[in-house]
């Protein structure tokens, strides 16, 4: 038995995931709980957010996030492939910023709607 | 003349104003500082905003431009890069502006949305040399996640706020080396999901009932020294640890931001720092009401959204005249356990179907259930499996059952 706060929303559900029952998880408020439970000790995955450069924008940094969850020892992989990203400026929330990352089958995509810079 | 003006343009006044224009007032101002729209979301870059009020995961940029984005639908004013100077108990706001200079605007209604600030170095009297590489966690967050600079390369955090939590994840996703999380409390000031998604997924170390006793440095922070506290919070000799580091980053509270508030002689409540507030977030002075950070600081943008909105409604409903009856006032008082409440006044004459009570506990609870009383006659009981000071406590008191207090309502808690 293996005791887990869980992460997926701020309640912050103490559960007991039984590894020796096919993962059965107590102690969760919804099935979403059940769900991280199984999947923290099998392959727990995290969504990342960061920022990559701008040009041509109102502000130098635009706030990006992974569409969809990747696998935990994947997170230094993907900041990593960040580093490397410039956006030119108008950026729109959604807008997908790399496909696909580091073989993640997630996106980046940005999250922050970012206007041009009126000085140009 | 304005309907209402609001005062911050960050979550708390998006939703009172939003709200405001759909109870019917057409002339709303919102007065912001800063050069957008959104306050503390747009630096919040992480996840896990919005799982109440929209039923998915946001980030803070992205939480913000939803009400961004509902406000542009209304003919709501916004004056930007202007701050808000006074306001006066007959609604008068003095603001001065880039652009619009000096102006004092007039409004039969006021929402006080100016959220607050952060704790700092002096305000905890941390002893040791002044050197650069001390910041604020919010201000770090800034730099890093708006501004682009990376504060510095070795860091430790003192306090376990949210915050602190946050950015010890954030600098280390940038590079940085996070040395450990330093808390004064036995316990975390952050949620415990914060806790593992943050510390625990990187391997750094929290301790708990430890303080930073020595910061050490000439021109940058070279070192700052670690001691365990005993439970008068006094630091124990013998006990000190020396972390060589560039950057000390500070989670040590919030303090609502209420000059303005004291300024107008609005009431403030000792406990929350922030006004005191009705059922409908209306504040002593009526016609001014208060939500969001400026009056208590919940731990999530939901709530306040919630609570802002409800703010607004209010201050719509006050312009357009509708007086319910005033009725009986109940003042809540904290009882065992429980540090403050938002509302602290109730009128049931005004409450619909049932009113949200906010509270925090002082201390960390097992299983134990919160009991609301009037005169000394228990009304409501509600059970828990644990508490936390870190983790805000919401009751909900239907309209029935308020019919049966009078006079004072207390809230306390007590294990079972």
């Amino acid at each position: 038995m293996k005791e887990l706060i869980c992460i997926v929303c701020p309640r912050g559900c103490h559960l007991q995931v039984d590894e020796d029952n096919g993962y059965a998880v107590t102690g969760n408020s919804c099935p979403r709980g059940a769900a991280y439970g199984k999947a923290e000790l099998t392959h727990p995955t995290r969504v990342v957010t960061s920022t990559v450069r701008c040009t041509g924008g109102d502000r130098p940094r635009c706030p990006v996030k992974t569409s969809d969850v990747i696998p935990k020892e994947k997170i230094f992989d993907v900041t990593a492939a960040l580093d490397a990203v410039v956006l030119a400026a108008p950026v729109r929330i959604g807008q997908v910023v790399i496909t696909d990352v580091c073989g993640t089958g997630a996106d980046i995509v940005a999250t922050k709607n970012i206007g041009t810079s009126e000085r140009g | 003349m304005y309907d209402l003006i609001v005062i911050g343009g960050g979550p708390a006044g998006l939703a009172a104003a939003c709200a405001a224009w759909e109870g019917g007032l057409r002339r709303i101002l919102i007065v912001e500082r800063d050069r957008e729209l959104g306050g503390i979301l747009n630096q919040c870059i992480h996840n896990g905003f919005g799982l109440h009020y929209f039923k998915e995961e946001l980030t803070g940029p992205e939480y913000a431009a939803r009400f961004v984005d509902l406000l542009s639908q209304t003919g709501v004013e916004v004056r930007l890069d202007t701050m808000a100077l006074e306001i006066t108990a007959d609604k008068q706001v003095h603001m001065v502006g880039k652009s619009t200079g000096y102006r004092v605007e007039r409004a039969r209604a006021i929402v006080l949305a100016m959220g607050c600030r952060e704790r700092t170095r002096g305000a905890i009297g941390t002893p040791g040399t002044r050197p650069a590489g001390v910041f604020t966690a919010g201000a770090a967050q800034r730099y890093v996640n708006v501004e682009g600079y990376l504060p510095g390369k070795r860091v430790v955090i003192l306090g376990s706020g949210d915050i602190g939590l946050i950015m010890a994840r954030r600098m280390t996703l940038e590079g940085a080396k996070v040395l450990a999380c330093v808390e004064v409390m036995p316990y975390s000031g952050g949620l415990m999901r914060n806790i593992v998604q943050c510390l625990h997924d990187y391997d750094i170390p929290l301790y708990l009932s430890h303080t930073v006793t020595e910061i050490r440095g000439r021109d940058r922070l070279e070192q700052v020294v670690v001691s365990e506290v005993d439970e008068r919070r006094s630091p124990i000799p013998g006990t000190e640890m020396v972390f060589d580091c560039d950057t000390l980053l500070l989670s040590v509270g919030l303090l609502p931001e209420n000059e303005l508030t004291a300024q107008a002689g609005i009431d403030l409540d000792g406990r929350t720092r922030g006004a005191v507030v009705y059922e409908n977030m209306e504040t002593s002075l009526p016609g001014v009401f208060a939500c969001g950070n400026v009056c208590h600081v919940p731990d999530l943008v939901d709530y306040v959204t919630a609570e802002s909105q409800r703010a607004g409604a209010a201050a719509a409903a006050y312009v357009l005249g509708e007086k319910p009856a005033d009725g009986p006032v109940l003042e809540i008082k904290t009882g065992d356990g429980v540090s403050y409440t938002v509302p602290q006044h109730l009128r049931p004459g005004r409450v619909e179907k049932s009113c949200s009570l906010f509270f925090r506990v002082n201390r960390i609870y097992g299983a134990s259930e919160i009991v609301v009383s009037s005169g000394g006659t228990q009304i409501a009981r509600f059970k828990r499996e644990n508490m936390a000071p870190g983790e805000m406590e919401n009751i909900t008191l239907p309209a029935k059952l308020l019919e049966k207090a009078s006079n004072t309502l207390t809230v306390s808690v007590r294990e079972v």
